[in-house]
């Protein structure tokens, strides 16, 4: 009895450590957000372009009435650019402002691959390339099924350049 | 069982502020020979909510001190008092301090003691100054100036204080009366002591939450009224036994008991009952709040706004909806078995459809339509204040205050208008000698005029004072740097260097205006909102200065063009005129600036393919493609592009919400289709095509 109690104990705090992600490929690589923060999954139609921006800015679509910009991730990590097709799938993510509003924008990449498990205890930091990959928007590492898997931070990925310099002009 | 009276609190100030707007205008509507009781009547009845009110919310300081003004009201509506002109000034800054004190309370700020205490002994100064003509004695009794506490027909007083015994009847919590809450206004009187005796609770299982078993023995020392502990007590009178005793008198009686020992009494009278110990308490009087200080800068306003809608606009509302639903169910039936015949009766359908939901379009923003006098209103105060400071004689006349605005719009147009209204004031209306002398009548005019000219509201501050010196305004903008001394202006271009940063005309600089910023803030505001500021003036005559803007800031019309493939929107208001140029009429500025003679004006072409890089692009000859001539805030410039396709009425939505700001574009709207085009900012573009 207290043997399977502690089992059930242990289970437990296995389940408060973990934390789920949802996983994306851009080419050969896998990424994760965090789940809590994706609002949907779209695929791919076309934007409005944006004038004098980086190519990475897409452009802007109509979300149910929302005015929401996409970017391009594998332009955004500099992977090169892959034609969009039908099955090129918009991850819609979102995050809270200091300001306590809420921002939404979409993100387009490759293809996604599943819901993972991660148990907080075994993401591991980011490594240090020095100057030579920019890890600035990696948050940590995990592995699964013995893949390696990138968690991203959303908030960073989303805080384009120029976005808070409300007060410019 | 306490009510969460927050959630009246907005209300109750919305219901506040008002009420004091009513006493404001009342006050100064006063004629002193000849007074309407009835006008005075109004400003007592609002006089009398607001007390009412913030007794009920337990704003003590609010109440106590509208108490002061309603008996000065009284008397003057009795008869009893004449109404004078400095009684009518002090009651118009006591409005102002009861504004501030208000404003406090809704910011969670605390009140500005001081200021509050001095108006309230201006307002028993007054009372007291021997003007009543049946001097009742409850009024002479009212404390001397510098005591803020009234003291109303106080029968006995005790030295040292008084012992309260107070046994509640078990149904008093259910009265909502919490005695917890009269204990410490109690001890806001003087120091007290409480001890509490729990006999009477019942074993724990017995016990009912809701019922009170406690008595309390209350000791408050200090030189303190009878009547106002009386006060406290009124509500609870027939739900308790109460015996209130003198101190001094009881130590004598009663030789028993020892000096009370401070310790503490549990908060939640509710639920002592758990608490198997005898405590007692010193209640400190509260802590007086530090001495004046200026405040802190203003916390954003908090809280949801809202808005006060006609119920005629509401009735409207519901009358096409009614409408729509009705379209609907037919349209619905001609859906069901659709046959080729029923073309006609489908088309019908449509156009009503599309008819209702104009119209409802139209009710729904109307809703957030408010009338200027909402802005207006405050004029009157501020024209009789200043002039009074400035010695001038100034009469206001407001037109058109039932012209209807955006509510942003009116909100975000006070400010602005507070300045012009004040430098026309200052600077324009000259003393009244001074017009005499100019053979213009002594007092001068302000004029506040609203009105519709097409999809814009105007607004008009006008005056017949001395009107805005041209060489004046050029020599003292030479002086501050701000333009060449050989530099030429047209009219327009010197009266708009008011409008510059750190310029001012007054020789001197007096509390109401002239340091220079103010005028370049009204223009960014008005800016802001998509309008401009445009000024008229001739000397010695008088100045206008014209705010023209937009009725709302959520729907306007616009054209969409094309540019290669992809579509943006224009301001219709923006557009002047549309047309086709050849390359002979292009002069070109050091090889590569194009401009265009238009009539006697040469015009700088944006070319919008190349400012917005656009890939897709047909026309790149002048002769493939159409010029639009816009003009945005006084920036004209034709707009190179391939086609102008309709016209259209746009929701504007925000790039900024989820994105950021884009030069050159100042929103984004939905088309029909349900793609994003992106709405042009006229003077952003001819900024971004002088990059």
């Amino acid at each position: 009895m207290a043997e399977q109690a502690e089992q059930v104990e242990t289970e437990e705090k296995k389940l408060e450590n973990l934390v789920q992600f949802l996983s994306f490929t851009l080419g050969d690589e896998e990424y994760g957000v965090d789940i809590l923060r994706v609002q949907e999954i779209r695929s791919w139609e076309p934007v409005s372009r944006i004038p004098n921006v980086p190519s990475y800015e897409k452009g802007v679509v109509n979300l149910r009435g929302a005015i929401v910009p996409i970017i391009d991730l594998r332009e955004r990590f500099g992977l090169g650019h892959l034609e969009y097709s039908p099955l090129t799938v918009v991850v819609v993510l979102q995050m809270q402002t200091a300001e306590g509003k809420t921002r939404v924008m979409g993100v387009v990449v490759d293809s996604v691959s599943d819901v993972v498990d991660v148990d907080k205890k075994t993401i591991q930091d980011a490594p240090n390339f020095g100057t030579k990959v920019s890890t600035e928007f990696i948050n940590g590492l995990a592995s699964v099924d013995g893949r390696m898997v990138m968690l991203l931070d959303v908030e960073k990925l989303l805080k384009l350049d120029g976005l808070d310099d409300d007060d410019e002009n | 069982m306490s009510i969460d009276m927050a959630q009246f609190h907005q209300v109750f100030f919305e219901e506040s502020f008002e009420g004091l707007d009513i006493m404001e205008t009342g006050l100064l509507n006063l004629d002193m020979g000849d007074v309407d009781a009835e006008d005075i009547n109004t400003i007592f009845r609002a006089a009398h909510s607001i007390k009412g009110g913030s007794g009920t919310f337990g704003f003590t300081a609010v109440s106590d001190f509208t108490h002061v003004m309603e008996t000065l009201l009284d008397e003057m509506r009795d008869g009893r008092r004449q109404v004078t002109q400095p009684a009518v000034d002090v009651l118009l800054g006591s409005v102002d301090c009861l504004r501030e004190m208000l404003t406090a309370i809704q910011d969670e700020q605390e009140i500005d003691v001081p200021s509050v205490t001095e108006y309230k002994k201006a307002l028993e100064i007054e009372l007291n100054g021997n003007q009543v003509n049946e001097a009742s004695p409850e009024n002479n009794s009212v404390a001397p100036p510098g005591e803020p506490v009234l003291e109303l027909g106080s029968e006995k007083e005790s030295e040292g204080g008084w012992r309260i015994a107070f046994s509640p009847h078990t149904n008093l919590l259910k009265t909502g009366n919490d005695p917890v809450r009269m204990f410490r206004e109690l001890a806001s009187l003087g120091e007290l002591a409480v001890t509490v005796d729990f006999q009477g609770v019942p074993d724990f299982y017995d016990l009912d939450p809701e019922e009170c078993h406690l008595s309390w023995n209350l000791d408050i020392a200090g030189d303190i009224p009878i009547s106002e502990i009386n006060d406290i007590f009124d509500w609870v009178e027939d739900d308790c036994d109460l015996a209130i005793q003198p101190l001094d008198e009881r130590s004598q009686n009663d030789n028993g008991i020892a000096p009370i020992e401070e310790s503490s009494v549990k908060e939640n009278a509710n639920q002592q009952s758990s608490e198997p110990k005898t405590k007692t308490e010193v209640v400190n009087k509260p802590v007086k709040p530090a001495a004046s200080k200026k405040q802190p800068a203003k916390p954003a306003a908090k809280g949801s706004s809202s808005i006060r809608v006609d119920t005629s606009k509401i009735d409207t509302l519901i009358n096409m909806v009614g409408e729509l639903v009705i379209t609907q169910s037919m349209l619905g039936l001609v859906g069901e078995n659709f046959e080729l015949n029923k073309l006609d009766q489908l088309k019908n359908g449509l156009s009503q459809l599309e008819r209702h939901t104009r119209e409802l379009q139209e009710s729904v923003m109307n809703i957030r339509m408010l009338p200027i006098s909402f802005v207006f209103s405050r004029f009157p105060r501020l024209v009789h204040d200043l002039s009074t400071k400035l010695d001038k004689k100034i009469e206001l006349v407001m037109v058109g205050e039932h012209t209807e605005v955006d509510k942003t719009v009116v909100e975000l147009l006070s400010d602005p208008l507070v300045h012009l209204v004040r430098n026309s004031l200052d600077h324009g209306i000259e003393m009244p000698a001074d017009r005499v002398a100019a053979g213009k009548p002594e007092t001068g005019t302000i004029t506040l005029e609203a009105y519709h000219r097409g999809g814009n509201i105007v607004i008009e501050v006008r005056d017949d004072g001395k009107g805005l010196n041209k060489d004046m305004l050029r020599a003292k903008a030479i002086e501050k740097g701000l333009i060449d001394e050989d530099s030429i202006l047209t009219d327009k271009q010197t009266y708009e260097l008011i409008f510059m940063a750190g310029f001012s005309t007054a020789e001197k600089l007096t509390d109401v205006s002239g340091r220079g910023v103010g005028m370049d803030v009204v223009r960014r505001n008005i800016q802001s909102l998509g309008g401009n500021i445009e000024i008229i003036s001739e000397l010695g005559k008088g100045s206008t200065i014209a705010i023209h803007l937009p009725l709302t800031l959520a729907i306007m019309d616009g054209q969409s063009i094309a540019v290669g493939d992809e579509r943006f929107i224009v301001p219709l208001g923006a557009i002047i005129e549309s047309i086709n140029v050849n390359e002979t009429m292009v002069n070109r500025v050091a090889g590569k600036g194009e401009t265009f003679r238009l009539r006697n004006e040469y015009l700088p072409i944006v070319r919008m393919h190349e400012i917005f890089d656009v890939k897709t692009v047909q026309a790149t000859k002048l002769t493939e493609g159409l010029v639009v001539v816009v003009d945005g805030q006084g920036m004209r410039c034709g707009l190179f592009i391939d086609d102008l396709l309709g016209q259209q009425q746009v929701v504007i939505k925000s790039l900024e919400a989820n994105y950021r700001k884009v030069e050159g574009v100042s929103g984004a709207t939905i088309l029909g289709d349900g793609s994003v085009a992106l709405i042009l900012d006229i003077p952003g573009l001819v900024r971004l095509s002088n990059q």
